[in-house]
């Protein structure tokens, strides 16, 4: 962890200003003392907070009005480095604790921003049961079909057949759907994209932080570290072309079909986008009528 | 609601420990309860459930206790004061989170009514097994203030200050109540509004660019802000600097940790707090918390009846434990007795105190009752032979 003490911007630039090469354009966004990040050369996971602070930038949503929860993994240091109001929970407890803080702070927007593995294993109880109460946050997964913090191993995500440190010979399991497990537990807006579609990543991401509900995007991102290692896939850029030769958006899908097998095609898009009170609507509605 | 009743409900009331920690709780200012029901904590949810919209609050069903004290520790830093229930096997759940708690220094009130363990055991007989799970519980070095009421006003009593506690020290706060003294009922008196005395959060008066979140003064204990306000705080699990941010190295770990320990210790003599009765020139004290601590009475006034020469003293808050009341009364006389619902957990910190100065007798009892008196009483006549 770098210690560098860059020096730090709190408010936009004034338009005009012409910025040193090395900063980021929304370096604002980003906690620049704590840079570089700990993600390793071609990880998918800069690539979906440069589309979030994108989309925090463009929502047009005061900056302090934002509050970012992760859980445990590489995804987990999201919160860590951009800069808005950040909470490095537990073990895939983040929901839990996005559902406490949004609660009693219904005027911030809460962002939970972490991993497959952190939100689908560990933490699947607390996503389903998000969903299914339809409480108004917004769950940024980002999905590199594998444990990456750890070391490589077997996640509910890595698709059958795919080698991981704990699925020496193949994944035998069948892996998780995971826009359709939250759209059958209620979701009300679900997406899916790579690492690759920067532009629609951020667009899906505005859209879902713009939502009233339970809001659900997932990145498809890689890790070449580990994942396309371990089952022989090139590097990062070859896993870039993968998504770019393999992806096939399709609007409105039948959540259904969304599995992701080895190297197969990967269905992308806007799945979900219905209306439903929210967790705090229901409540207020049912205590109106006493 | 029409018939919103608020916080306080002023008056003399007929209601079980259960019931009447919800209502301290709420006497204090709590507007935010996660919950999952198990007895015998069952009975503080459903009066939260019932009583936070006459408050303005929220009362939430948790999909589990991972999730509920998950969620409060999320509320509490929300700026609500946040409380969950809950009995030993959601106790173990939520050890994880309660290491949150305590790393990230969030105040919040755990509940935790004990029923006969391990596992499932006793869910509706009362234990008090779970007072070192409450120690040391959580993985880690840390401590932690826990409270131990013996009947329902003093659930309603020390649930305030147990929220008080909190948010003066800055970390999550156990009431380590027992299935009986949470379902007994008896008269609980709620005093008026000008009678409760809350603690405040500890909110920092710098601006943000003067802020860190773990910076201390000599009390150890840093301030809070209100999130939303600007100050981009960064909160981790992670061994942290004084600006919150992840350092995972000895020299911080070796600076952080014996200040979360510190802040407890250091300030101990404040937060310690028992009830003495007879001590004075006694030859056998007899130390006991929660329920226990009212069948040991009849034990002590048998005793006293046959001439003997004996004292009571009854841990209130049992963690910090007094250890300095505890070594000076081991000088002075010639046992401590310890009655517990378990087969040995505060006799062990009664019995380093004593440090061989007095004998140490526990007085065990594997659960599902109190204890018979006799069994106290025969102890008592040991110790003194």
């Amino acid at each position: 962890m770098s210690d560098s003490g860059s020096k730090t911007q709190t408010a936009p630039p004034e338009p005009g200003i012409v910025r040193p090469a090395q900063q980021h354009p929304r370096d604002w966004l980003l906690r620049q003392d704590r840079l570089p990040h700990i993600w390793c050369p071609t990880c998918g996971i800069g690539t979906c907070v440069n589309s979030f602070v994108e989309a925090v930038h463009e929502s047009g949503i005061p900056e302090e009005q934002f509050a970012i929860v992760s859980g445990i993994g590489c995804t987990g240091r999201v919160a860590g480095y951009v800069k808005l109001d950040s909470f490095h929970t537990t073990h895939g407890r983040a929901i839990p604790f996005a559902t406490g803080l949004h609660i009693t702070r219904p005027d911030l927007k809460v962002i939970v921003f972490s991993g497959d593995g952190d939100l689908v294993a560990i933490g699947g109880n607390h996503l389903i049961h998000a969903a299914r109460r339809n409480i108004d946050i917004t769950v940024i997964c980002v999905n590199n079909f594998i444990y990456g913090m750890t070391g490589g191993q077997l996640a509910p995500t890595t698709p059958h057949d795919a080698r991981t440190t704990t699925s020496p010979y193949g994944n035998y399991e069948y892996p998780f759907n995971v826009p359709h497990l939250v759209a059958s537990c209620g979701a009300v807006y679900v997406a899916r994209w790579t690492a690759l579609h920067v532009r629609r990543m951020k667009r899906a991401m505005l859209e879902a932080i713009q939502k009233r509900g339970f809001s659900f995007v997932e990145i498809i991102a890689p890790c070449s570290t580990l994942y396309a290692r371990k089952n022989r896939l090139g590097t990062g850029y070859d896993l870039m072309k993968f998504y770019h030769d393999n992806c096939e958006v399709q609007h409105g899908a039948d959540t259904s079909e969304l599995d992701i097998g080895f190297q197969t095609k990967i269905t992308v898009g806007k799945f979900v986008d219905i209306e439903k009170p929210t967790f705090l609507d229901r409540i207020q509605a049912g205590q109106a009528k006493h | 609601m029409s018939k919103a009743r608020g916080a306080l409900l002023t008056g003399e009331h007929f209601m079980n420990g259960d019931v009447a920690v919800a209502e301290g709780a709420l006497a204090a200012g709590c507007t935010f309860f996660a919950g999952y029901p198990i007895t015998p904590a069952t009975e503080v949810s459903e009066r939260m459930a019932e009583r936070m919209p006459d408050v303005g609050g929220i009362f939430i069903q948790m999909e589990d206790e991972i999730a509920s004290m998950g969620a409060i520790l999320g509320g509490s830093w929300g700026g609500q004061k946040s409380m969950t229930a809950t009995s030993g096997p959601g106790f173990s759940l939520m050890m994880e989170n309660l290491g949150l708690g305590l790393m990230t220094e969030t105040p919040c009130v755990l509940v935790n009514v004990q029923r006969g363990g391990p596992s499932t055991g006793l869910p509706t007989l009362v234990g008090q097994q779970d007072m070192m799970q409450a120690r040391w519980g959580s993985h880690g070095d840390y401590e932690i203030i826990a409270l131990a009421p013996n009947s329902p006003q003093e659930c309603f009593d020390l649930a305030i200050d147990a929220f008080n506690l909190s948010e003066t020290y800055r970390l999550p706060v156990l009431m380590m109540m027992d299935e009986v003294v949470g379902h007994m009922t008896e008269r609980v008196s709620i005093p008026g509004p000008e009678k409760i005395k809350l603690a405040p959060r500890r909110l920092t008066d710098r601006p943000p660019s003067e802020y860190k979140p773990y910076e201390t003064g000599q009390d150890l204990v840093p301030s809070m802000v209100e999130v939303g306000k600007g100050y981009r705080i960064h909160i981790t699990g992670l061994t942290h600097d004084e600006r919150g941010y992840p350092a995972v190295t000895a020299p911080v770990q070796q600076r952080m940790v014996p200040r979360l320990v510190e802040k407890i210790r250091h300030n101990a003599p404040q937060i310690v707090r028992y009830e003495e009765d007879g001590i004075a020139g006694a030859d056998v004290v007899v130390i006991s918390y929660g329920i226990t601590s009212r069948v040991a009475l009849m034990a002590v006034e048998q005793a006293r009846e046959r001439g003997l020469k004996i004292g009571h003293l009854r841990l209130i808050v049992v963690w910090p434990f007094p250890e300095a009341r505890i070594r000076e009364l081991a000088s002075q006389i010639k046992g401590f007795v310890v009655p517990e619902i378990n087969l040995g957990q505060m006799v062990r910190e009664v019995e380093r105190c004593a440090a061989g100065q007095a004998r140490t007798l526990h007085v065990a009892n594997a659960g599902g009752s109190v204890h018979d008196p006799a069994d106290i009483l025969k102890s008592i006549e040991e110790v003194l032979r």
